[in-house]
């Protein structure tokens, strides 16, 4: 099959050549425009291209057929050189329906590609989506090449021999519009084919269907010359190794695995489903050949309480959630603050408060982060950069959390969590092991064991498990003695204990690497662009645009954002102007501003989606 | 190795008891220590995990491992725990606050998941570290003060609650009665999975006497009912005893029925319905009220079957090879054999164990 595609001669139709090309798919959350945007994305990383992607989903699993909520799209940025972000403007969009083209032809650069499903465009949809005519009939689309397909009336013709009947006849329609896109952009088809056939190896006839209707989109394009050109983007030339395509959610999972391996701790996952954590949660359900055992509880507070019996019975323990369930969590997270247990809190977050946008990114839970518990309980917090960066932060909060004997609070985001991008392989026995010694002998006069007496370094206390002979002791939420552990109400000793765990928390900063500044390297640059999260492609790409145009713009990224890097203060000193933009009304600049008195500005966005590159470049250009 | 030989001083701490003078719980905890003695098991394998509350402290005093956690979350913390390690005698102590209002969510499903807990549950029907608020277990009309013109909450009956999230081992007990109280400890103990005991405790400070019709000297003969396995429900001396009508338990005087008729202990009954309609013939210490096992049925325990789990896909997949995961949803190279930079393939995907 896959060779009766490749040898369908596209050439007649020639090539144009892009070094970079931004695509939408959007439709009805039912037509699988996830799906076709993966499949569009994996084709493109096998290719070689670099690339980003954006997915967005209503947070109704189905919202009615055909209505604007119920609209689904994937973005993704393909290129032939290092791109940071998905891309601001699609260069084309693929709209299955009416809905899916009002909601979105907005974002269509001008003169842009547009492909529509035109069987879908009848009156009730028309009306559903709110146009009053055709858009396709009127003047609306005039400066656009649009590609009119219909698609429903080809994808029964295509499979009608497959053995698929009823409701899955149209259900590979998103296949026949992957099948136009593949040809229109010069994908590679293999990889769709075997994904296919391996993905659908027990319904025959569904892969069968599958594959008719990619063969009958692709053999569209050739048949019809669809357009006056296709496009080809090359691959890139990106750093030597080998890479593979990965989205936050599954690099997460992965790095709790590799981090549970090089501390050699069996890996505890005690969660609740939650939008947009879950993905965590699957991943590491189908790796118990790890030693990996997961947890679904009755609710939030049980999934952080059984993390805790957890790291207490000596294992690698770790919670997720979102900002709601963060919130379920806090009096458990402020609990095992108080045992100095390690564990690792992940908060993908999404946009609040309360439900907020579920399924949308935002980066309004730091200083959730930061204060948000009962008592003095400052945490390590830790910013994931970007969807492969979850690999390396995941076995960083570990060790850290094990050094430290603390819990750690780990951020992601939507677009980290859903977001997707290659990722350089690294070989996982060359990353540094995590020292882990577990007290097995009495540390006290008389063969007495004291709980609470520190490392002379790390100030941790010695992490002894239950079922250590002569080490039995009892911990517990009331303020413990210094040293002994016992229950002590003692004001001296809480003003004691409560510094102690402080200068705990706030020593990490000599453990973590400086923050690195990117794009001065003649130290003349007059604006430094601060980041953590999610934004570091778009400011990068923002700056990126800005030296272009001759500015002199650096930039720098936090990955560890309590404690923070010790060289912050000089580096944001040496700058006289510097740029925070965030996913929120301003959070990290309060940070800066309160430990550094320094003024920095804002750049704030809180609209359900990541900035656009060309938002952030404009602050710059504004700025200097 | 031989078995370590134990007295009840081994399991005490050196840290101060400090219940109110006359508290049930003293009696509670020295039944626990001489219990735990008994069993000549290596103390360090025990972990105790409490919650908030009076009871909530017992962990301090026991020579085990122990964590006195936050209000409600026990069954939750040592579900992880014996999770992450079976090969641990986890127990849990908490109170009719502490379980069923606050941390009610929590015991249910512990015990529906048949988690290998031994949960005791100090039933003094009174909030007593808050100093002397109604419970989910006080009566209605209850005084106190929360509740100056008397309690309008419908009160829950524990072993009911119990038997409706599916417990397979359901018993009751009296702070005063160390025998029956070590008793069911033993049977809990070798029970496999959850098991959930709750001790009638009297908080001689914000509500003496609570279980007076139970303890006391005129009074106990006529109301405690002891489940014997195997035996036939009597009591007040044999004059009285207990039969099924309709399906529901009921107290008749022994002379007035057949002896045949009168029900038979069976803790083993698969389903729980028999055992339900024995809870029900008192609503809290008032009247007949049945002590002992009411139910102790065999089902996977949880712990168990999520280590199963692990050690069958260990067995089918052999141990992870984490650079295998990470390249198992397919790859591409850049470097000198693709001077383009192009792809030459991919790699992972189906040959990994690691693939679905």
């Amino acid at each position: 099959m896959a060779d009766d595609i490749a040898t369908a001669d596209p050439s007649t139709t020639p090539t144009e050549e892009l070094d970079q090309l931004v695509i939408r798919f959007a439709g009805d959350s039912g037509d699988g425009m996830q799906l076709a945007g993966n499949r569009f994305t994996d084709a493109s990383a096998l290719f070689g291209n670099d690339l980003a992607t954006l997915p967005s989903f209503p947070a109704e699993i189905r919202a009615p057929a055909g209505t604007l909520p119920g609209v689904s799209s994937f973005q993704v940025q393909i290129a032939d050189f290092d791109i940071l972000t998905a891309g601001d403007a699609p260069d084309c969009l693929v709209a299955m329906n009416p809905a899916a083209l009002m909601k979105n032809f907005k974002d269509l650069r001008q003169g842009g590609t547009l492909i529509v499903n035109t069987d879908a465009f009848d009156e009730r949809n028309l009306a559903k989506a709110g146009y009053d005519s055709n858009p396709l009939e009127d003047d609306s689309l005039i400066g656009y090449r649009v590609i009119q397909a219909p698609m429903d009336e080809l994808t029964k013709e295509a499979v009608k021999d497959t053995g698929v009947s009823g409701r899955n006849v149209l259900r590979s329609k998103n296949f026949f519009a992957l099948g136009l896109m593949a040809w229109l952009f010069h994908r590679p088809t293999e990889p769709t084919i075997e994904w296919v056939e391996k993905k659908f190896a027990k319904k025959p006839e569904v892969a069968a269907a599958n594959k008719a209707a990619f063969q009958a989109g692709y053999t569209f394009g050739v048949a019809t010359e669809a357009t006056k050109n296709t496009f080809a983007v090359k691959p890139a030339a990106l750093e030597e190794g080998t890479y593979t395509n990965v989205n936050g959610n599954t690099a997460l999972a992965w790095g709790l695995i590799a981090a549970s391996q090089k501390a050699n701790l069996p890996l505890f996952y005690g969660t609740y489903p939650i939008t947009p954590a879950s993905d965590v949660l699957h991943e590491l359900s189908r790796h118990k050949n790890f030693g990996v055992r997961t947890f679904q509880a009755e609710d939030e507070i049980a999934g952080v309480g059984s993390a805790i019996g957890a790291a207490f019975a000596g294992n690698l323990a770790v919670t997720g959630s979102s900002g709601p369930g963060i919130a379920l969590k806090s009096e458990g997270i402020s609990l095992c603050f108080m045992l100095e247990l390690p564990m690792i809190v992940i908060n993908v977050q999404r946009g609040g408060p309360s439900t907020g946008l579920p399924t949308k990114p935002e980066q309004s839970d730091l200083l959730f982060s930061l204060y948000g518990r009962h008592g003095e309980a400052p945490l390590p917090v830790l910013a994931i950069a970007s969807p492969s960066d979850a690999f390396e932060m995941a076995i960083e909060a570990a060790r850290l959390a094990i050094k430290y004997m603390t819990p750690v609070m780990l951020l992601s985001d939507n677009q980290i969590a859903n977001g997707s991008e290659p990722w350089l392989l690294p070989n996982v026995d060359e990353i540094p092991p995590i020292e882990v010694r577990f007290a097995t002998k009495a540390n006290g006069p008389d063969g007495t064991f004291l709980p609470y007496m520190r490392n002379i370094d790390t100030f941790a206390r010695p992490w002894a498990v239950p079922g250590t002979p002569g080490l039995e002791h009892r911990i517990g939420g009331l303020e413990k003695e210094s040293i002994s552990g016992n229950v002590s109400y003692d004001p001296n000793n809480h003003q004691l204990m409560t510094d102690t765990r402080a200068w705990k928390v706030a020593n990490i900063a000599n453990d973590i690497p400086d923050v690195e500044v990117d794009g001065d390297e003649d130290g003349d640059a007059e604006i430094l662009v601060l980041g953590w999260g999610s934004t570091f492609g778009t400011i990068r790409a923002a700056a990126r645009r800005a030296r272009m145009d001759g500015k002199k713009v650096a930039t720098a990224h936090l990955r560890h954002l309590n404690p923070l890097p010790n060289n912050l203060g000089d580096v944001l000193r040496s700058y006289d102007k510097i740029l925070i933009p965030e996913m929120n009304t301003g959070q990290l600049l309060k940070v800066i501003r309160a430990e550094f008195l320094i003024d920095a500005a804002g750049l704030n966005k809180v609209a359900g989606e990541p900035f656009k590159v060309t938002e952030i470049n404009e602050k710059i250009m504004e700025m200097v | 190795m031989t078995a370590p030989s134990y007295t009840r001083a081994d399991f005490q701490t050196d840290q101060e008891v400090r219940w109110c003078p006359g508290c049930g719980d003293y009696t509670i905890l020295a039944s626990v220590q001489m219990f735990l003695a008994s069993l000549g098991r290596p103390r360090e394998e025990f972990v105790f995990i409490s919650g908030i509350g009076c009871a909530a402290r017992f962990p301090y005093y026991v020579e085990t491992y122990g964590m006195h956690s936050i209000h409600g979350r026990a069954p939750a913390i040592a579900t992880g725990l014996a999770t992450a390690r079976p090969d641990l005698s986890v127990w849990v102590i908490t109170g009719d606050g502490d379980a069923l209002s606050i941390g009610g969510n929590h015991l249910i499903h512990a015990l529906r998941r048949n988690v290998n807990l031994k949960i005791i549950m100090f039933n003094n029907q009174i909030y007593g570290l808050t100093k002397g608020q109604y419970s989910p277990t006080s009566e209605v009309g209850k005084a106190t003060k929360s509740s100056p013109f008397g309690s309008v909450d419908f009160p829950f009956n524990p072993v009911s609650l119990a038997l409706g999230a599916d417990a397979t081992f359901v018993a009751r007990t009296l702070d005063m009665d160390r025998n029956h109280t070590q008793e069911m400890l033993q049977k809990a103990y070798e029970h496999e999975g959850s098991a959930f005991i709750e001790v009638y405790q009297n908080c001689n400070v914000f509500n003496d006497k609570a279980f007076i019709q139970l303890t006391g000297k005129e009074e106990r003969v006529h109301n405690r009912i002891d489940l014997v396995h195997g035996k036939p429900i009597v009591f007040d001396e044999g004059s009285k005893a207990v039969v099924l009508r309709g399906g529901e338990a009921e107290v008749v005087d022994s002379s007035s029925v057949d002896p045949k008729a009168i029900l038979v202990h069976d803790e083993t009954r698969p389903d729980p319905s028999v055992a339900f309609t024995l809870s029900r013939l008192s609503h809290g210490p008032y009247g007949p009220t049945p002590v002992g096992v009411f139910r102790n049925v065999k089902r996977d325990a949880y712990d168990i079957a999520v280590n199963a789990q692990v050690e069958a896909a260990k067995e089918k997949l052999g141990p992870g090879d984490i650079n295998n995961l990470i390249r198992s949803h397919g790859t591409w190279t850049v470097g000198p054999a693709s001077p383009n930079g192009s792809s030459n393939g991919k790699s992972g995907g189906s040959d990994s164990p690691d693939q679905s």
